[in-house]
C-alpha cells in the first residue's frame, strides 16, 4: 500500500492497517509526536482506529529546537 | 512572580532550544538558566530514523512550561494549523504566535498574527504573539484578549539588542499583560536593560546558543534578567544634569 508520508510516496507493508500499526512499523510508537491524517489532526486514542487505505496523506511531526 | 494565562512562574527568563552545539552543552545551560519556559519548533519528523534523538527526550517534560512556536508560518491559517498540531501532542496548551512577512528581516506580519491570535483565542489556547514594536499592534492583540504581547528588540537573530527603546517603552506603559522582550538580544546588557525598563519577561535563544560558551551566557542572561528587575522594582534615581556630592561638607576637617 502506498501512502504519502511528509510528503514523500512510501511503500509499506498491507498488514498495516491502522496509524498505531504503521508507528509500531517505522518504531516510532510512545515517540513525542503528533499524526494527521488526511488534514485531520488525531489525538492519542485515536490512532488505533483511524484506518489507512492506498493513497491516504500523512503527517507525523514532532518538537525540534527553535526559538 | 510572572503570571501568564493560567500559569505562574518564579523566572522571567524564557529560553529557545535552537542551534546549542549539541544536546549536553542545551541540557546544562537550559539548567543554570533556571527557565521554566522552554520554546519548540514544531516539524515533520524522519520516519526512517526512529533512533534520532530528540532534546525533549532529555527532559523531565513535567518541569517545564513548553511553548511551541507557529514558525514557518506566513499565514494565520498555517499558524493555526502548526499550534493545533502542538497542542495535540498533549504536552502543552501555550502557543507562540510566529508569522513571519519578509524573508530577509524575519519580521512578523502583523495583519496574520493578530488574525491567528483572534483564531487561537477562540480555540483555548494561551496565546503569546511574536510582534514588532508597535504600539497599536499591542494594544489591538491585548484587546482580542492575548495572553501576554511579546515585541522584537530588534530583529530575530541580530543581537542588535533593544534598537527602539522609546517604543518598547510606549508598550510597556500601556500593557495590561505581561510584556515579553523577544528576539534580538545580545548581550546580558540588553536583556538586563529590557527588565530595567520595566518589561516582564525576555524570550532569547541564538544570544546563549551561539555564545562561545552557551552554558556560562545562560547563566549571564538569568543574573542580568534577575538584576534587570530587582532594579525595576526598586526604583532608579533620575538622570540630573548637574552632580550632587554624597558626602557630606559638613564638619570637613581643615588644616
Amino acid at each position: 500500500m502506498k501512502l504519502h508520508i511528509n510528503g514523500q510516496t512510501v511503500d509499506v507493508p498491507d498488514m498495516v492497517t491502522t496509524v498505531t500499526e504503521l508507528l509500531v512499523h517505522f518504531e516510532l510508537q510512545g515517540k513525542m509526536l503528533v499524526v494527521e491524517h488526511n488534514q485531520t489532526i488525531l489525538q492519542k486514542e485515536e490512532h488505533a482506529q483511524t484506518e489507512l487505505a492506498e493513497g491516504h496523506r500523512i503527517e507525523i511531526v514532532h518538537f525540534v529546537g527553535g526559538g | 512572580m510572572l503570571k501568564i494565562g493560567h500559569y505562574e512562574f518564579r523566572s522571567r527568563l524564557l529560553l529557545g532550544t535552537g542551534k546549542f552545539p549539541n544536546f549536553e552543552i542545551q541540557k546544562q545551560a537550559v539548567d543554570i538558566s533556571e527557565s521554566q519556559i522552554l520554546t519548540f519548533a514544531v516539524r515533520r519528523m524522519n520516519i526512517f530514523e526512529a533512533s534520532q534523538p530528540n532534546f525533549l527526550s532529555m527532559l523531565d517534560v513535567s518541569q517545564f512550561t513548553l511553548l511551541p512556536n507557529t514558525a514557518g508560518a506566513k499565514t494565520a491559517e498555517e499558524a493555526v494549523r502548526i499550534a493545533r498540531l502542538a497542542k495535540a501532542s498533549g504536552l502543552c496548551d501555550m502557543i507562540k504566535v510566529e508569522v513571519i512577512g519578509d524573508e530577509r528581516t524575519l519580521l512578523p506580519d502583523p495583519v496574520e498574527t493578530l488574525r491567528a491570535s483572534e483564531m487561537l483565542l477562540a480555540e483555548g489556547f494561551i496565546v503569546l504573539p511574536y510582534t514588532s514594536d508597535d504600539v497599536l499592534l499591542a494594544k489591538r492583540l491585548q484587546d482580542l484578549g492575548v495572553h501576554a504581547i511579546m515585541p522584537g528588540a530588534s530583529p530575530i537573530g541580530t543581537g542588535q539588542g533593544i534598537v527602539n527603546p522609546l517604543n518598547l517603552s510606549f508598550i510597556i506603559e500601556q500593557a495590561t499583560v505581561p510584556v515579553i522582550v523577544d528576539a534580538g538580544i545580545g548581550a546580558p546588557s540588553d536583556a538586563a536593560l529590557a527588565m530595567e525598563m520595566g518589561a516582564d519577561g525576555v524570550l532569547l535563544n541564538t544570544a546563549v546558543s551561539g555564545a562561545k560558551d552557551p552554558v556560562k551566557m545562560a547563566l549571564a542572561m538569568k543574573l542580568a534578567i534577575e538584576a534587570g528587575r530587582a532594579g525595576f522594582e526598586a526604583g532608579r534615581i533620575p538622570k540630573k544634569r548637574y552632580a550632587s556630592a554624597s558626602s557630606p561638607m559638613e564638619g570637613f576637617s581643615r588644616v
